[in-house]
């Protein structure tokens, strides 16, 4: 292996990239694309479902079609680009070769073929057991192996990842500590090792339950495993999230963490606190101590929340902090307005900030309170949520990213630049909106994962407020222009790395220059004040405040429960 | 910056800046104030779940639901004959959860409490009670115990 042919240098920042890493970098985030495409159009014939007057799906279709939206959105696609973030963290950002890339092209052998052989079987018709597969519900004894062979893939390509990091410090490849980023993406690999772990331990029972050699799995216990797997796997992507929000705001404005030790902490929160997730969908089960469920909802008291909560005001600190060094001083928010808001992947980044945020993480809270999930569970404020959290929060940071990665990787330029300064605002704000439509028909009793809520068969059917049908008719107009919005990034993105322009070597770089640190006192980015972030997490907290006791006010007005 | 490694090598030595420690501690304290609140409600709060849960038998739990409806049927309705059962204010009603019906139909009286057994015949089922918005869910072999005091009348 010469050394000069198995690497190139990065015009833009200088990185070292060893090239079997970047080619299963692009190879990874190309296929979580796809996949995107795929649980994309799943999930617009879901809304158009949804939504009661077009009522798209006949029943057996719908669910067929969440099964597979469930799986491809939430796990494939995401896991995809997660692997490739973590090669990006480790090699790249490392200056260091990938660890046996032949192992790396194993685990995405592995990956896809288990997320094809999944869809396949889905799409047959006999698994339609939503991407939760509760037993005593029973798939086809293949779905379960397609997931448990995509996962083993994912756990292999954090096994890269790892000795990646072993081989990089070991061939002093870098100078003290790891980047930020890389040190967001080694909690999020830390955190998938365990939620493999978990999804391993129950679903390989489960498949051999399918398949009649195990005669009983209990559903309890089944969700309680279960969900260390789903519950945890989100996790994996916050903190994937958050290390991308760094790494654009690095990029694109030179922005330098204002303490490394609090971010780096923050994160050190999430990898001792979150594992605890799973008690989330376990609010209104049998047997199950109050105890316990209090516990683990709250994740330790929420100290995972601290987590996020730090990071909520360090990443635009950083921001803030730069633009401030670099002149717009001007009142509290100048930083802000003059931001680069016209550059797609600052837009993405700060939107998918404040939506995860606001949307995504006071919602989660408040459900996630034991007695006020009374009042959520099972009703469409609960995928408000997670498409809050999943898709304006992680899809949409790592759309945003991509915008940066193929004029870095791909060496090509944007292509449709005018449709792209667009692209996030209309697929961010569209599903942000579709989140809210949801959230407020949940508030309304309008169930999830139901085909028909006028409940056309029952002996007494329930009727639904005309607000609960407004709520889900505008649900299904914002899904129609967030799909609009994922199209144009689908187009953007494979027509960039296909036919855009070239970039020559000695093209201007993309990259920011670090920002000019002011005169350093302490912290690590100087004695910089941020008088505006600190205001937008007042804003924050006060909406927070608010919603939470909004609440418990709903809660105290429903019948005497004990 | 993020994308590399850290300016200053002892980062962990490096202070906090005020503005940043001051959030922590108003997060912290927050985040506290709400892990105190669910204890608390348990308390002082009327609406809680009940830890009280039986693993049973499906079929011994429909004999019991089945006799506490010939007990106490009042009327029946609708083509099937569902029955209605209107149980004594402060003793048992049984509702059971299958595909594709809640059995019986429950009859209760306002401001009266009653110790509701909610388990199912065969698959998880959700069970939700509108426009009340009250939420659960049943498993099968696991019956679920909650004292229910309906504070309005009307058709749910």
């Amino acid at each position: 292996m010469t050394a000069t042919t198995q690497f190139r240098v990065c015009p833009d920042s200088g990185l070292r990239i060893h090239r079997p890493a970047e080619t299963l970098i692009k190879v990874n985030a190309v296929t979580a694309v796809v996949f995107l495409l795929i649980g994309g159009l799943f999930g617009i014939s879901i809304a158009l479902t949804r939504w009661p007057a077009v009522h798209l799906l006949p029943a057996d279709w719908f669910y067929l079609a969440l099964t597979a939206h469930g799986f491809d959105a939430l796990l494939v696609w995401v896991i995809f680009f997660e692997i490739a973030i973590l090669y990006f963290a480790s090699a790249l950002l490392l200056n260091s070769r990938l660890a046996t890339p032949w192992l790396a092209w194993v685990a995405y052998a592995l990956m896809l073929g288990g997320a094809l052989l999944v869809n396949v079987i889905v799409l047959q018709g006999n698994s339609s057991v939503m991407f939760t597969s509760y037993v005593p519900m029973n798939a086809d004894p293949l779905f379960y192996l397609g997931i448990i062979i995509f996962a083993v893939g994912a756990l292999l390509g954090c096994c890269v990842f790892f000795g990646t990091l072993v081989i990089a410090r070991d061939e002093r490849t870098y100078k003290g500590s790891v980047p930020l980023v890389t040190f967001g993406a080694i909690t999020a690999a830390i955190i998938a090792v365990f939620t493999i772990a978990a999804g391993a331990i129950i679903l390989i029972p489960t498949m051999l339950w399918s398949m009649g050699y195990i005669s009983y799995i209990d559903p309890l216990v089944y969700k309680v495993i279960w969900w260390g797997m789903g519950h945890s796997s989100q996790q994996i992507n916050v903190a994937a999230h958050v290390a991308v929000w760094y790494a654009i705001g690095a990029m694109v404005l030179g922005a330098k963490p204002l303490s490394e030790k609090v971010s780096r902490s923050a994160y050190l929160l999430y990898i001792l606190f979150l594992q605890l997730a799973s008690a989330h969908h376990l609010m209104v089960e049998p047997g199950i101590s109050s105890e316990w469920k209090i516990f683990n909802t709250s994740y330790a008291m929420y100290l995972a929340v601290l987590g996020s909560m730090i990071h909520g005001l360090t990443v635009p600190g950083s921001i803030e902090a730069a633009q401030r060094a670099k002149g717009y001083t001007k009142g509290l928010f100048e930083w802000l307005r003059k931001a680069p808001w016209g550059n797609p992947a600052f837009a993405g980044m700060f939107l998918s900030l404040v939506m995860f945020g606001f949307l995504g993480g006071i919602s989660g809270v408040v459900m996630g309170v034991e007695q006020i999930n009374l009042i959520i569970h099972n009703t469409i404020y609960v995928p408000g949520h997670f498409h809050a959290t999943v898709v304006t929060g992680t899809t949409l940071a790592f759309m945003a990213i991509t915008y940066l990665l193929i004029p870095l990787l791909f060496r090509r330029e944007i292509i449709f630049k005018r449709l792209a300064r667009w692209q996030p605002y209309i697929y961010g704000l569209a599903m942000g909106f579709v989140s809210l439509f949801m959230m407020g028909a949940g508030t309304l009793g309008v169930p999830r994962r139901d085909w028909d809520i006028t409940g056309a068969d029952a002996l007494m059917s329930y009727d639904f407020p005309g607000a609960a049908y407004l709520m889900m008719g505008l649900n299904g107009v914002a899904a129609s222009f967030a799909a609009l919005g994922g199209a144009l990034f689908i187009v953007i993105a494979v027509g960039s790395i296909l036919f855009g322009k070239k970039r020559a070597d000695d093209a201007p770089s993309i990259l920011s220059p670090a920002a000019p640190a002011a005169v350093s006192s302490y912290g690590n980015a100087g004695t910089m004040q941020v008088p505006g972030t600190f205001v937008l997490a007042l804003v924050f907290l006060g909406a927070f405040v608010l919603y939470y006791f909004v609440n418990w006010k709903y809660l105290a007005a429903t019948w005497g429960l004990s | 910056m993020a994308i590399f490694p850290p300016a200053e090598r002892i980062w962990w030595k490096q202070k906090v800046e005020r503005v940043e420690l001051l959030w922590i501690v108003i997060a912290f304290v927050w985040g506290i104030f709400m892990f105190l609140m669910m204890p608390y409600w348990h308390i002082y709060g009327k609406q809680n779940l009940s830890n009280e849960a039986y693993r049973i038998d499906p079929e011994v739990f429909a004999e019991r639901a089945e006799a506490a409806a010939d007990k106490y049927t009042v009327r029946e309705e609708g083509d099937t004959g569902v029955p209605v059962v209107h149980p004594p204010p402060g003793s048992d009603a049984y509702l059971i959860a299958r595909r594709w019906e809640w059995w019986p139909i429950l009859e209760f009286e306002k401001g009266k409490s009653y110790r509701l057994h909610i388990s199912s015949m065969d698959w998880q089922h959700g069970f939700s009670l509108q426009p009340t918005n009250i939420n659960l869910q049943i498993h099968p072999g696991y019956e679920m115990v909650v004292t229910i005091t309906p504070t309005e009348a009307g058709t749910f």
